[in-house]
């Protein structure tokens, strides 16, 4: 049976010609990937068997990049690179210290 | 550890971050995410999005562990932005006034490509030619496969499910929407390429460009022309 990702020769619309500049955290998703297979961590047939995994909604709904991220994590998480509770303490640092940056600007601490 | 544990199951993918990471101090976990981050965050990128937290998580991870650098990041990161389709096109114009150069691109487009200073990166890239009567053009009907390493990213429609399910059953009207009518005994062959091999179309040289030096010649091939959905026009004088 066909999975989802496998299109070649389906009926589709038309080819929506827009383009967008890739922003810098998808550049980096890129280096990281990148940099995992150099280093032979992991492959890029596991980044596609991952982005295949997120199943028919996530293929979808998530962008390219953000497919791709997701699949790394999976994949790192699959074969014990990182762990789950290191990566959930992680997020929330990396979303702490941006909601900080964001403040400082505006908040000048009292002497 | 199997997928069904992945982090994010229960997290909405653009969901706000506002009410979480706040009273924790992850240094005092013993925990080294922040203390080694090589960016800047962008504040202009607009959210801060689950998914570029997640980003940031891993390649936190990643740096803590030692197992990349925050050199190699920066480095790669670097490389992303030196590839673009201009250096296909360095290669394509050299083929168009060398064919000894031609016939070695036809050969190995990676090992041509290292003869101008060129890192078209591991991946094997075949070129296809264009000839009267024989149009070529590529698609990764799986995924997104395309000589990044060589040309840059690829155009969003490349990877996105228009393209890829049309192209290969219905390149002509495909080939239409982008302006290119190929008159009715052109074929048109079309190449679906795979993580191990990669395409890129060597077109043929207009007329009107007899006697250019290379970089005149290399300005006329764009990112659409390695992918075979545009050709190489002479612009009018």
């Amino acid at each position: 049976m066909r999975r989802h990702h496998d299109m070649g020769g389906l009926p589709a619309g038309p080819v929506e010609r827009s383009e967008h500049e890739h922003a810098p955290w998808e550049k980096k998703v890129d280096a990281i990937l990148r940099l995992l297979v150099a280093k032979k961590i992991m492959t890029l047939d596991e980044l596609r068997r991952g982005i295949e995994e997120l199943g028919p909604g996530a293929y979808d709904e998530l962008s390219y990049f953000e497919r791709w991220i997701r699949s790394i994590a999976n994949v790192l998480l699959e074969k014990g690179v990182i762990g789950v509770h290191e990566l959930g303490l992680a997020i929330e640092a990396a979303e702490a210290r941006r909601a900080a940056a964001e403040a400082c600007p505006k908040t000048v601490p009292a002497p | 550890m199997s997928h069904d544990q992945e982090p994010d199951h229960d997290h909405e993918p653009d969901h706000d971050h506002e009410h979480r990471g706040h009273g924790h101090d992850h240094e005092s976990h013993g925990h080294p995410p922040g203390q080694r981050h090589p960016f800047q965050p962008d504040l202009e990128d607009g959210p801060y999005s689950w998914h570029m937290a997640l980003t940031d998580a891993v390649a936190d991870l990643l740096l803590a562990k030692g197992l990349i650098t925050a050199d190699e990041l920066r480095r790669t990161l670097e490389d992303i932005d030196s590839k673009s389709p201009a250096l296909g096109a360095r290669l394509v114009a050299r083929a168009w006034v060398d064919p000894a150069f031609k016939a070695r691109l036809l050969a190995d487009v990676n090992a041509a490509a290292a003869e101008l200073g060129i890192d078209a990166g591991p991946i094997p890239i075949r070129a296809v030619e264009c000839a009267p009567g024989e149009h070529h053009v590529i698609v990764c009907t799986l995924c997104s496969c395309y000589p990044r390493l060589l040309l840059g990213a690829a155009p969003d429609w490349y990877k996105a499910r228009a393209y890829r399910s049309r192209v290969v059953r219905e390149p002509r009207p495909v080939l239409a929407e982008f302006g290119l009518e190929l008159d009715p005994e052109v074929a048109v062959i079309v190449h679906d390429s795979t993580a191990e091999l990669r395409f890129m179309v060597l077109p043929e040289r207009p007329a009107g460009t007899e006697g250019w030096d290379e970089e005149r010649l290399a300005a006329l091939v764009t990112r659409d022309c390695l992918i075979g959905v545009a050709r190489p026009r002479v612009p009018a004088a």
